[in-house]
C-alpha cells in the first residue's frame, strides 16, 4: 500500500522527504565502499569480523544478481548464497534481494550487501552515510541502522535454514560509515543479537494481515483517488494506536496525530504521559480529576493528579512558604 | 516531568495556549549573547552552507558557502566565523575579578588558599535547537586539528590563521554544555520548554517555530492551531512557510531551491575560468557575483526567520524574573571560561580526541554533581518546582504549630530543640531521616522524630511531625536569635540536600593506573589527514 500518496490524499501528507545532496553524498559513498570488485569492502569484513584467510583484491566473486521482478531477484540471490558457500571464496552479493513473511505475507528485502567468507557464513553489510567520528557515531542512528540490519539477518537466517548443512549467519553485522570528515569508509562490527530477538518477537506477535482483513467492512478500499472522506473512513476502519514516536516513522503519523488529539487522547502528549494516569485517556478526564470534579478518589492515579492540581495552583498563586 | 509537568501539559492541550512550568527563569542570561543560526549541507558532516550570526538583534552577519563541496570556500567561511566569534569571545577575557581558589601545593602537599583571576563576565552562545549544539561541537571537532601555514608550512592544503583556535573555543562551548545547568551554550528549545509546557509531546517541542506558537499565543487565539502551521503549512511553490530551525534545510528547499542556484553558480565558475579575454571574464564574473547572491539571499531567506525565532524566545524568557541561585552556576561557568582561556594562553595543544581516563572520569563526576544541584537549586528557586518534588515525597511544606526548647546529651549540652510541623504532604520520612530547610540562603539541618498525634494546637488538618533542629543556632547555650522556627511560621523542609559535596579525589592523569590503560600518551595529536579530493 503507497503510504506516503495514501497520507496526501486524507491531507495530512508526511514530512519525510530526501534532499538530493544526502542521496548523491550516499550513492557516491557507497558506490566508493563497493567499487574495484569490493575489494575495500571485503578487506573491511575480513578486519573486523575474520571468516578466512585475507581476501586478495580482484580476486573476489561478485556474481551477477539481476532478474526479472523481486521472486526472480530473490531465488537468483538463494542460488548465488548457496553457490558462494559451496565455493568457499569471498563472494560479495551486492544488493541481493531477500524474502521474510511479515505477518503471512511475503516482503522483499534488499539490503546493501552481504558478504560469504571463506568459512561459509553470511554476513550483513550496511552502507550508511553518516560520519563515525573518532570512531563513534551517532547512537540513535547506529540504533535505527542495527534494527534494519536485523530484519535483513531474520531473512537470511530464513535462507540458509533451506540449505543443508544449514550456513551461519553472523549475529554480528558491519556497520559502513565515512570516517570523520572524509569520504574514506571506516567500519565497526555491531552486535544485533538483541534487535533479532526483539524482532523476531514481534514479528511473530504480528496479527496476520488476513486477520485484519477479515474484521474489515466488505468494500473498505484505500484506493487513493477517493474522496479524503471515504480515505479517513477507510483508514479508521483499521486500528491504530499513534504515540509521538510514530512521527519518526510511519507516514500516516500526521493524520493518526490529528485523529488522536481530535478524539483528546492523551497518549498524543507521549507514552510515559499516558502511563501516568492509569485509567485516565482523555485529556479532559484527567483535567476533571485533577481539579477533583471527576474520577474515583481511591484510584491513585486520580489521587495524585487531584493533590498536583492542588500543589500547582498553590505555587502559582505564589502562597508557598 | 513530574506529575505536576504533566499536568501543565494537559491544561495546555486544553486551552491551546502554553502553561507555566516554571515562576523565575533558571538559566543565566548574557546581556550580550552571541546568537549563532547555522545551516548545513544535507549528507555530509560538517560541511556548513551558511549561517546567521551576531549579538545585534537588528543586524545579523550572513556568512555563506555557495558551494559547501569546496574546501576553499569552506575554509574562508570558517576563518569569517572566526573572525566573528574569537573577538566577541576575547572581548571577555580582559576584564577580571579577584577570586580565591584552593589548590594543593606541591611542595608540602597540603591544600591552600591562591588567589586567581576570575573572568567578570563569560560570553553565551546561543543556537536555535539541541541539534545546533551538536553542530557547534562537530565545527569544534573537525576545525581543532587543522594546521595552519604558519604552524605547518608543509601541510598540503593550510586553513586560515584563526581557525584552529576558533575549533578549540567551539569545542570547549560543546563540550560546557553537557554539564547540567550550564549556560555558556544554549539551545533556545530547551530554555523555552525548560519554563514552559505546551500540548505537545517532547518530540515535537524540538521544533522552535510550533514551541513559540504555543507561548507566544495571544489570549483567547489557539498556540495549537498556530503551532500547526508553523509546523507544517507551505505555500504554493511547497516551501515550507516556517523553515527548520536548522542546521538540516528541508528537502524540498534543497531540491527546488538549493540544487538549482548551486548548480548555476558551479556553471558560472567554470566558464569564469575558461574565460578567454578581459571583457569576457568580466561579463562572466557579473554572473557569478549574481549566482552567489541568489544563494546568499535563499541562505537569508531560511535563516532570518529563525534567528528572529530565536530573539522573540529571549523577549519571552526575559519576562521572567531571575532566579537567585542561576547567579551561582554562571559563575561555574566563569570559572570554565577562565580555565579555557589560560589554557590557551599557556599554549597548550587542543583538546584530545579522547579523553584520558582521568579527565573522563572528572567530567562525568561533575555532570552528576551539577546534575544534583541544578535540581536542587531549581526547588529552592522555584516553587513550581517545588511543587513537584513534594509531590513526590521529597519535600515538604507546612505551619509550625509548636516549639519546645531541649538540649542534646553530652558534656556541654546544646541545643537541639524541637519543631512541630503540620503539612498535607506526605513526605518519605523515617526515623531519623536529615530535613533541610534554607536559612538567610544556608541549609539548617533537622533530624525527623516521630509522627505526633495532633499539631499541639487542638486544629487538624493534616499530619503533623516532630523535628529536631541540629544546626545553625550558634555556639552558646542559647539559640541565636531568629535560628529557631517559630509557632506560626511558613516553611519548607525538603530532603535532599541544598549543596553537593565533591566527590572522591582522583589521581593526576600522570598517575592513572595501569588497570585504566596508565598515563596518557603525552605526544600531540596528530591532524586528521586530508584526502586528495576535494570532497569532504
Amino acid at each position: 500500500m503507497p503510504k506516503a500518496e495514501l497520507a496526501r490524499s486524507l491531507g495530512a501528507p508526511a514530512a519525510f522527504g530526501q534532499s538530493q545532496f544526502a542521496f548523491m553524498r550516499g550513492h557516491a559513498f557507497e558506490a566508493r565502499v563497493k567499487a574495484d570488485g569490493g575489494a575495500e569492502l571485503l578487506r573491511l569484513t575480513h578486519a573486523h569480523l575474520g571468516g578466512g584467510p585475507e581476501p586478495v583484491p580482484g580476486e573476489a566473486r561478485v556474481p551477477d544478481l539481476s532478474a526479472a521482478g523481486p521472486e526472480g531477484r530473490s531465488a537468483r540471490t538463494e542460488l548465488a548464497l548457496r553457490e558462494a558457500t559451496a565455493a568457499g571464496a569471498w563472494t560479495l552479493l551486492d544488493h541481493p534481494m531477500l524474502v521474510l513473511d511479515v505477518a503471512g505475507t511475503p516482503a522483499f528485502l534488499e539490503p546493501d550487501a552481504v558478504v560469504v567468507a571463506p568459512d561459509g557464513t553470511w554476513t550483513v553489510v550496511e552502507i550508511k552515510s553518516f560520519p563515525m567520528v573518532d570512531g563513534a557515531a551517532d547512537a540513535a542512528k547506529v540504533g535505527a541502522a542495527a534494527r534494519q540490519s536485523a530484519v535483513y539477518a531474520l531473512a537470511l537466517q530464513d535462507a540458509a535454514a533451506r540449505l543443508d548443512p544449514a550456513p551461519e549467519v553472523r549475529h554480528r553485522v558491519l556497520l559502513v560509515c565515512p570516517k570523520d570528515f572524509s569520504n574514506l569508509p571506516a567500519a565497526s562490527a555491531v552486535d544485533i543479537r538483541k534487535q533479532l530477538s526483539v524482532t523476531r518477537r514481534q514479528l511473530s506477535r504480528l496479527t496476520r494481515v488476513e486477520e485484519i482483513a477479515a474484521t474489515l467492512p466488505p468494500g473498505t478500499t484505500f484506493d487513493v483517488t477517493r474522496s479524503p472522506a471515504e480515505l479517513t473512513a477507510a483508514v479508521e476502519a483499521v486500528p491504530a494506536t499513534y504515540a509521538p514516536e510514530c512521527l519518526a516513522a510511519c507516514e500516516l503519523a500526521f493524520h493518526c496525530r490529528a485523529r488522536a488529539r481530535a478524539a483528546d487522547e492523551v497518549t498524543a502528549l507521549g507514552r510515559s504521559l499516558r502511563a501516568e494516569l492509569g485509567a485516565l485517556t482523555t485529556v479532559e478526564a484527567a483535567l476533571a480529576a485533577a481539579r477533583g470534579e471527576a474520577g474515583d478518589p481511591d484510584d491513585p492515579a486520580v489521587a495524585a493528579l487531584r493533590r498536583a492540581g492542588e500543589l500547582r495552583a498553590e505555587a502559582l498563586a505564589g502562597g508557598a512558604a | 516531568m513530574t506529575l505536576t509537568d504533566d499536568l501543565a501539559r494537559l491544561e495546555a492541550t486544553a486551552t491551546g495556549r502554553a502553561r507555566p512550568r516554571a515562576t523565575v527563569r533558571h538559566r543565566h542570561l548574557s546581556e550580550r549573547p552571541l546568537v549563532f543560526v547555522p545551516l548545513t549541507t544535507a549528507g555530509e558532516a560538517g560541511a556548513p552552507l551558511g549561517a546567521l550570526i551576531g549579538t545585534e538583534r537588528t543586524s545579523p552577519r550572513l556568512l555563506v558557502v555557495p558551494q559547501p563541496r569546496d574546501r576553499d570556500l569552506r575554509f574562508a567561511f570558517l576563518a569569517q566565523l572566526a573572525d566573528t566569534v574569537l573577538p566577541y569571545v576575547e572581548s571577555y577575557a580582559d576584564d577580571v575579578e579577584a577570586a580565591e581558589r584552593t589548590e594543593t601545593d606541591p611542595e608540602t602537599g597540603k591544600r591552600v588558599k591562591v588567589e586567581v583571576d576570575l573572568c567578570a563576565d563569560a560570553p553565551q552562545l546561543i543556537v536555535p535547537s539541541r541539534a545546533g549544539i551538536e553542530f557547534v561541537r562537530l565545527l569544534g571537532r573537525s576545525t581543532r586539528f587543522r594546521r595552519t601555514a604558519e604552524q605547518d608550512p608543509d601541510t598540503p592544503h593550510p586553513a586560515p590563521p584563526r581557525v584552529p583556535l576558533l575549533g578549540r573555543w567551539l569545542t570547549h562551548f560543546g563540550e560546557r554544555a553537557r554539564v547540567p545547568g550550564s549556560a555558556l551554550l544554549l539551545a533556545m528549545t530547551d530554555l523555552l520548554s525548560r519554563h514552559w509546557a505546551t500540548g505537545q509531546s517532547s518530540l515535537e517541542e524540538q521544533h522552535l517555530g510550533a514551541l513559540l506558537a504555543w507561548i507566544e499565543a495571544p489570549a483567547g487565539g489557539s498556540g495549537a492551531e498556530a503551532a500547526l502551521r508553523a509546523e507544517l503549512a507551505r505555500d504554493a511553490a511547497g516551501q515550507l512557510l516556517c523553515p527548520p530551525a536548522g542546521p538540516a534545510t528541508d528537502p524540498a528547499f534543497d531540491n527546488d531551491l538549493l540544487a538549482p542556484a548551486v548548480e548555476r553558480y558551479d556553471r558560472a565558475r567554470t566558464a569564469l575560468a575558461a574565460a578567454e579575454d578581459g571583457l569576457a571574464a568580466d561579463a562572466r564574473l557579473a554572473e557569478l557575483t549574481a549566482a552567489e547572491r541568489e544563494i546568499r539571499a535563499l541562505v537569508e531567506s531560511r535563516t532570518r526567520p529563525t534567528w528572529d525565532a530565536v530573539w522573540r524566545g529571549l523577549d519571552a524568557l526575559c519576562t521572567l524574573p531571575a532566579a537567585e541561585r542561576a547567579e551561582d552556576r554562571w559563575r561555574s561557568d566563569r570559572w570554565s571560561f577562565t580555565a579555557h582561556r589560560d589554557r590557551v594562553a599557556a599554549g597548550e595543544p587542543p583538546q584530545p580526541r579522547r579523553d584520558d581516563a582521568v579527565t573522563a572520569a572528572q567530567k562525568l563526576a561533575t555532570r552528576e554533581r551539577e546534575q544534583a544541584r541544578l535540581d536542587a537549586q531549581e526547588a529552592l528557586d522555584d516553587p513550581l518546582v517545588m511543587a513537584g518534588r513534594r509531590l513526590r515525597g521529597e519535600a515538604f511544606a507546612g505551619e509550625v504549630t509548636q516549639v519546645v526548647m531541649a538540649y542534646g546529651e553530652g558534656r556541654s549540652p546544646r541545643p537541639r530543640p524541637l519543631v512541630t510541623v503540620r503539612t498535607a504532604d506526605r513526605p518519605h520520612l523515617d526515623e531519623g531521616v536529615k530535613v533541610y530547610r534554607s536559612l538567610g540562603g544556608k541549609p539548617q539541618a533537622a533530624q525527623f522524630v516521630t509522627y505526633a498525634a495532633d499539631g499541639g494546637d487542638g486544629r487538624d488538618g493534616g499530619a503533623a511531625l516532630v523535628l529536631r533542629i541540629l544546626d545553625k543556632m550558634g555556639r552558646g547555650k542559647e539559640p541565636e536569635p531568629g535560628s529557631v522556627p517559630e509557632a506560626g511560621d511558613r516553611l519548607c523542609w525538603t530532603l535532599f540536600e541544598h549543596e553537593q559535596r565533591g566527590g572522591p579525589k582522583l589521581p593526576d592523569p600522570e598517575d592513572t593506573p595501569w588497570t585504566h590503560g596508565g598515563p596518557p600518551d603525552a605526544t600531540a595529536e596528530s591532524p586528521d589527514p586530508v584526502t586528495a579530493e576535494d570532497t569532504l
